[in-house]
């Protein structure tokens, strides 16, 4: 067996250890924090009163405008000196959640605005509340239409986790980077993580069509609902 | 009995509805024509409080409600008369994620709290009588227009309302898919059923209305039974719109 391919046999269980404790959690909880964080805040820009409305968009603004690095480090190096001490891992969990609300609920105003007026309406004319009208006839509509925007937020996610190696969290880049630093064998070592890190993107996208096929299901949108 | 007494609408500055005073009584049907921007959806949608008239009051049934510049309504009071309401809009407006017999049980399931079996054979009986049992499992985007405004209608009766209020049913339809809508809403004028229709169908308003009121600039011009109103209408004004719609009708129809 030639000697590159011994040393990514051998460094594989504790890449993937660290990919399933710490890569793989960090970016579903982000995530699924993040769609709720965005899902609220695109709700009070659409919907709320002028100072909610201002309170999100300064959110969008100060997240969007800056590296997501530099909004580690001020998570997690920067607040201690506030006071605020926070472990590497939930720093991480709390800064790309933070970053995918605000990325997330661009994209979620989009999809709610992109349902037709018309569908408010009708849902309002069977007796239906704002919350009934937005959750059973707005929102699911919207769904089938954020399902392509949203993977792209989710799969970037699942690589910008590896920013996380920089405020210390163990996870699959980092481990790699340890690796490396006792082998003294980068190419191989990073390759190996860029494989695996296009592994889950991979598994991802084939997600991405399924949820497609069944939102596809029924048929396309109505005519007159354009 | 459904009574409009002095309703007045103004979007900022432009007055759309001035002074409404209408009376349309219990299994009639009326249909409201005149030229576009005259006020007919505006006042349809008045009735069901999609839209909040300024000034006035509305009574459907033992229902009543008065609105003054600056008043709120609460969602109480919009729920109530909202309820004695079923509305077919000119696009249909289905709801595309859902099936046809799940667009008829909605309401019914999620509005008024009905269980599942109850909603669904109700929501059955209603697709039989417009003629789409046959699809019920039907996705919207499958139908033809004029099918899914079958079910827009079955939709609309499901809570059994008081009054339907049709916002130009066959307009985004062809002739042919026309005819089937106003068949199924003449079978529903026979019934009984209170209807308030906006339209420009001679067809279909000549066909099933009661009452024909002409509506211009936010005016009544003028009110009177459909026979009177289509052949020899007291206002000037009124014959010069008949004559041109009917111009209209037969241009395409040739």
């Amino acid at each position: 067996m030639p000697h590159w391919l011994q040393l990514m046999i051998d460094s594989l269980p504790t890449l993937l250890l660290a990919g399933l404790t710490f890569t793989i959690p960090l970016t579903l909880i982000s995530f699924v924090l993040g769609l709720a964080l965005g899902l609220v805040t695109a709700i009070a820009r659409l919907f709320g009163p002028a100072p909610l409305v201002a309170v999100a968009r300064f959110y969008v603004w100060i997240i969007r405008g800056t590296p997501l690095l530099v909004q580690l480090f001020v998570i997690f190096y920067g607040l201690p000196s506030i006071g605020i001490l926070l472990d590497a891992f939930p720093a991480a969990l709390i800064g790309f959640t933070l970053n995918i609300g605000a990325y997330s609920s661009e994209i979620i105003r989009a999809v709610i605005s992109s349902v037709p007026r018309g569908q408010w309406e009708a849902a309002y004319s069977i007796g239906m509340t704002w919350r009934q009208a937005m959750t059973r006839t707005i929102l699911p509509q919207a769904a089938r239409v954020a399902v392509p925007p949203l993977s792209n937020t989710f799969i970037s996610l699942v690589k910008d986790t590896s920013l996380a190696a920089a405020i210390t969290v163990p996870e699959l880049f980092q481990s790699a980077q340890r690796i490396v630093a006792t082998t003294y064998e980068p190419l191989i070592l990073y390759i190996e993580a860029a494989l695996i890190y296009l592994a889950m993107s991979s598994v991802l996208s084939a997600l991405q069509v399924r949820l497609e096929a069944r939102f596809a299901r029924y048929g396309g949108m109505l005519e007159a609902n354009r | 009995m459904i009574e409009l007494s002095h309703i007045e609408k103004r979007f900022g500055d432009a007055v759309i509805l001035r002074d409404i005073n209408l009376l349309l009584p219990e299994r009639s049907v009326t249909a409201l024509i005149g030229p576009s921007g005259g006020g007919k959806s505006t006042l349809l949608r008045c009735i069901n409080l999609l839209e909040i008239p300024q000034a006035g009051r509305l009574r459907i049934g033992d229902e009543s409600i008065d609105f003054a510049e600056g008043r709120k309504i609460g969602w109480k009071d919009i729920r109530r008369i909202r309820l004695q309401t079923g509305m077919v809009f000119q696009n249909f407006q289905l709801f595309p994620h859902r099936t046809a017999i799940q667009n008829v049980m909605e309401g019914l399931v999620t509005v008024l709290g009905w269980p599942e079996a109850k909603a669904r054979a109700r929501a059955m009986e209603l697709l039989e009588k417009v003629d789409l049992a046959h699809k019920a499992d039907a996705w919207p985007a499958s139908l033809s227009g004029g099918q899914q405004q079958r079910v827009a209608i079955a939709r609309a009766l499901a809570p059994s309302p008081r009054v339907l209020l049709c916002d130009e049913p066959t307009s985004a339809l062809d002739p042919e898919l026309s005819q089937e809508v106003v068949d199924v809403l003449s079978a529903l004028a026979r019934e009984g059923t209170t209807m308030v229709m906006a339209t420009h169908d001679i067809r279909l308003a000549s066909r099933i209305a009661d009452q024909v009121v002409f509506l211009e600039a936010g005016r009544v011009v003028e009110t009177g039974r459909g026979a009177d109103i289509f052949s020899h209408a007291a206002e000037e004004r009124t014959r010069r719109f008949v004559a041109s719609i009917h111009a209209a009708g037969g241009a395409s129809a040739g």
